[in-house]
């Protein structure tokens, strides 16, 4: 494969990473105030993400990392173009991070409930918007930047929930399934008009926008997304959870396969692109990296995979 | 105002503030690390009080340094698009090796650290504490190469408008970086320890207020001597004999802050003088600014103060010869008017030459400090007297400690980014020509507006936050070890005087 589109597909891996791991993290963030009724269960919930949201987040620092490096042009525009937006996801995942990280040192309650509403609004924030910045790159358009928010903001509330009833036990793992099934009449029929419209966008991607393998990629995130609210329903967690995080990740192929070849209006992927040398000299330290970071990232949930109890300490 | 100015001063705001919690993180992360270790090794229990102590302490900054970082690496293309396309060929290489190589090492073993200590071995989760700082210490040296690039461009050449990096190498081996990683890092410790110092000894003041005569020095440190209390301490309460040996557990860490800062300290200087040479030959303009050198002089005197003159310093400083010849700011427009055309290509004077100053002055004086409390400290050799206790008046002086090193920190990064305008990249990108061209001022000022109000109240509820642990002091521990709880994730949760656990 040649280089540009090699690290194409690598930051398209990085953001579908993002989105399927952070994705479960704002849907925990935001459903704290749904899922439990005690301090112990606020506990019991925000525990499931307490020891890897950070590492999560740095797949978002590693994304934009690697696209400032490999597509400066294109880093640069999405980043100055979206500059409120891109603004207030920041102001969230500041306010989340303070809020998850500080609530447990604070010893008010209510300097916890403050916590509480930081990590609330700042999971709703990026959950919403970075649907609506990439609806609105790939259809310059208000009411589908909109629908791509309401998308991406359901689709978290949905795939969090359904982690939480995975990785947990007791009345809180049943108020999640409950949660998820409420979450996903909003997120099925969403998906369904976000995704069959992104294969159908002119927008800025004419190049890919009609691939045969954009819309199978479209079809079958709306057919997993069903089918993960079906194993909800029947009790099934883990399948629950594969199901909707593939969902995820078929989304995200279909979003950067209608981006290929033209990621931003008027730029294409080999006039926004680096060099070869430094495409080349990143290649060997990525393909070097990435294997140890996987490895011990995906340690860190093994460590951490047993069911939480609520009120265990 | 226009778009620019206000983009530099997001830029400078962002980034002082960033800065303010960075080096806490890398200094501090080191000497925890280093308290699990003695802890680990020797099986005492106070270390582990210290270690839990000093570890919340660490992660109540931690969390601050994140969610500001994440605001660095996305305003280069928010509000410095032009530069973003110029320079990401050769500069996006570092920050993307950064994320890749040192945020997700830090992220994920800070995870595994504060959820870890009982799910993992004891051996293994003192690793993962290693791991995280080392982590920390890696991204401090990819972000600072990229920096350094800035000051001192190598491996690359011009393309279209476009720096394309020739040589990573280059870029990784920058001799500005050489200079510039230890002499940041070395910062840090220096940063770290005045704060560790300040913490102890605010803790040994109080508690002798508390407990008057009980600790004089020399005094009856034989009966209440560490070793002897040590059990005592471990009695929950927090008060009475446990709170009598709380100057005694003050005194470790001090004396291992003291000695952390002083060689810190000594590198610093080192590498600092360092930095000064590379300037002579790379960034005469910083140099003469912040020497307030106007004509090309042989021979140069240094004036740590307007008014005082030693003469020939500033040639033997920046070259190893007294009589070398330093070019001053006036000569050096002339010259630069001559090669990029006409323009201002002095940077602002006053701020370059006063950060100089505060940056030796306030770091020193710390590192001063700190070698006066090690002698004042010293052990006594086949001296069969307990250790020397800390003077009252020595604790008292350590609370300066902790706002001297950040505040030289930040007069040094003043130094060194003021002292490089009106270029983002020297000689290569104006700052002016750098800015996003198609984001308006509205734009940026409400985004300035929104930071400078958000950073304000989380700075205020961080000195909040960290002032009540520091006054809380370090948990007792538990006469008997508490069985491991089923699910350590909440116990981090728990009010910090009520829940004498293993965890946070
Ligand atoms: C000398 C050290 C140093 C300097 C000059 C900077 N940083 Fe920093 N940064 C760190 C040292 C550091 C650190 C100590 O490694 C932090 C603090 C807390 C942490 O997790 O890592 C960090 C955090 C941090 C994070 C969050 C990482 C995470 O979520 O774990 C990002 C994205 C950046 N930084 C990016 C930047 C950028 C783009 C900078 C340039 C303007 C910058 N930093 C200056
Ligand atoms: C963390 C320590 C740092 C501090 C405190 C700091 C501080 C500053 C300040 C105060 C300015 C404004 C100067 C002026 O406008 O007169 C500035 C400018 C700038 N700095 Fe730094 N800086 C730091 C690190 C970095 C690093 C590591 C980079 C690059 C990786 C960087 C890139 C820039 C850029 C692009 C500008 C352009 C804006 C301008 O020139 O005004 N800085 N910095
Ligand atoms: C003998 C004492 C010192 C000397 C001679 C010295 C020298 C220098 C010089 C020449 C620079 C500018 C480098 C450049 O722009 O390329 C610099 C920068 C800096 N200094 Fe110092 N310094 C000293 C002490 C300190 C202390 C005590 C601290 C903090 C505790 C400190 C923190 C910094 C920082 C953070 C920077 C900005 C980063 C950099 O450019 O390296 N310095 N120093």
């Amino acid at each position: 494969m040649e280089l540009t589109t090699f690290w194409f597909a690598v930051i398209a891996f990085l953001w579908t990473g993002y989105f399927v791991l952070e994705g479960f993290d704002f849907g925990v963030g935001m459903l704290v105030p749904v899922l439990s009724r005690s301090e112990a269960e606020r506990k019991q919930v925000l525990g499931t993400i307490g020891p890897v949201w950070d590492g999560n987040e740095v797949w978002l620092i590693t994304a934009v990392g690697a696209m400032f490096a490999a597509f400066p042009a294109w880093y640069a525009g999405l980043l100055s173009e979206f500059y409120l937006p891109v603004m207030l996801v920041l102001v969230g995942l500041i306010v989340r991070g303070v809020g998850l990280e500080w609530r447990g040192k604070v010893q008010h309650s209510s300097d916890r409930a403050w916590c509480d509403t930081g990590v609330l609004v700042g999971s709703a924030l990026p959950a919403f918007l970075w649907g609506a910045v990439f609806a609105d790159l790939l259809r310059n358009s208000a009411t589908a930047a909109l629908a791509g928010g309401v998308f991406s903001l359901s689709l978290c509330l949905l795939h969090g929930a359904v982690f939480v009833a995975l990785k947990t036990t007791g009345p809180v793992r049943a108020r999640a399934r409950r949660a998820a099934l409420i979450a996903a009449v909003v997120a099925v029929p969403s998906a369904v008009v976000v995704l069959s419209g992104i294969p159908a966008s002119g927008g800025s991607a004419a190049g890919q926008s009609g691939a045969v393998w954009v819309w199978a990629c479209a079809l079958t995130s709306v057919a997993a997304l069903a089918a993960g609210v079906a194993l909800t329903w029947r009790g099934r967690d883990g399948w629950a959870f594969a199901a909707t995080a593939s969902s995820i990740v078929l989304a995200s192929a279909a979003l950067f396969g209608a981006l290929w070849p033209a990621p931003f209006p008027g730029l294409t992927v080999a006039e926004a692109a680096s060099g070869p040398y430094t495409l080349g000299v990143l290649t060997w330290i990525g393909l070097i990296a990435l294997p140890f970071v996987l490895g011990y990232q995906a340690w860190s949930y093994w460590v951490f995979r047993k069911r939480l109890t609520a009120g265990a300490s | 105002m226009d778009a620019l100015d206000l983009a530099r001063w997001q830029f400078g705001i962002t980034t002082v503030y960033h800065f303010l919690f960075v080096p806490l993180t890398i200094g501090l992360g080191v000497f925890v690390a280093g308290l699990q270790t003695a802890w680990h090794r020797t099986g005492k229990e106070h270390y582990l009080r210290l270690t839990k102590f000093f570890g919340k302490l660490f992660l109540i900054n931690f969390a601050m340094g994140v969610v500001t970082g994440i605001v660095q690496e996305f305003q280069f293309g928010m509000n410095w698009s032009e530069y973003s396309i110029f320079v990401g060929d050769v500069f996006g290489a570092p920050l993307a090796l950064e994320a890749l190589l040192a945020f997700f090492l830090e992220s994920t073993f800070i995870g595994l650290w504060i959820f870890g200590w009982d799910k993992l071995p004891k051996r293994v989760h003192l690793a993962t504490i290693w791991i995280a700082v080392i982590g920390s210490n890696l991204s401090a040296y990819f972000i600072l190469a990229a920096n350094a690039w800035m000051k001192h461009p190598v491996g690359y050449e011009v393309v279209d408008g476009r720096a394309r990096m020739t040589d990573l190498w280059a870029v990784l081996t920058n001799s500005t970086a050489l200079a510039q990683v230890p002499h940041v890092i070395a910062g840090s410790f220096v940063v770290a320890g005045g704060f560790v110092l300040a913490v102890c000894g605010y803790n040994i003041m109080r508690e002798r207020r508390a407990h008057p005569g009980e600790t004089t020095p020399h005094g009856t440190h034989e009966a209440h001597g560490t070793r002897g209390t040590t059990s005592r301490a471990l009695l929950p309460g927090g008060t009475g004999p446990a709170r009598r040996d709380g100057a005694g557990i003050w005194r470790t860490p001090m004396r291992a802050a003291l000695l952390m800062t002083a060689i810190a300290g000594a590198l610093v200087a080192g590498t600092g003088d360092l930095s000064a040479k590379l300037l002579h030959e790379q960034q005469p303009m910083k140099l003469a600014a912040a020497e307030g050198l106007e004509r090309d002089t042989a021979g140069a005197p240094f004036s740590p103060v307007p008014g005082v003159e030693v003469p020939m310093l500033l040639s033997f400083l920046a070259t190893n010869d007294p009589n070398a010849v330093i070019q001053g700011t006036e000569d050096l427009q002339a010259r630069f008017e001559k090669q990029f055309g006409p323009g201002d290509y002095r940077p602002n004077l006053p701020v370059v030459f006063w950060s100089f100053r505060v940056m030796i002055v306030f770091g020193l004086s710390t590192v001063g400090l700190s070698v006066l409390g090690l002698w004042l400290t010293r052990g006594r050799r086949r001296d069969p007297r307990p250790p020397r206790e800390v003077p009252d008046w020595f604790a008292r002086i350590c609370l300066p400690a902790l706002p001297l090193p950040p505040l030289a920190m930040i007069a040094g990064w003043l130094l060194s980014e003021v002292g490089r305008q009106p270029w983002t990249v020297q000689g290569e990108l104006l700052t002016a020509a750098s800015v996003s061209p198609g984001v308006s001022l509205t734009e940026v000022a409400v985004s300035l507006a929104v930071f400078t109000a958000l950073y304000g109240a989380l700075a205020l509820a961080e000195v909040v936050l960290l002032v009540r642990y520091v006054k809380a002091g370090p948990e007792p521990t538990p006469v008997v070890p508490v069985p491991s709880p089923p699910s350590p994730r909440d116990s981090r949760d728990d009010d910090a005087r009520l829940q004498p656990t293993l965890m946070y």
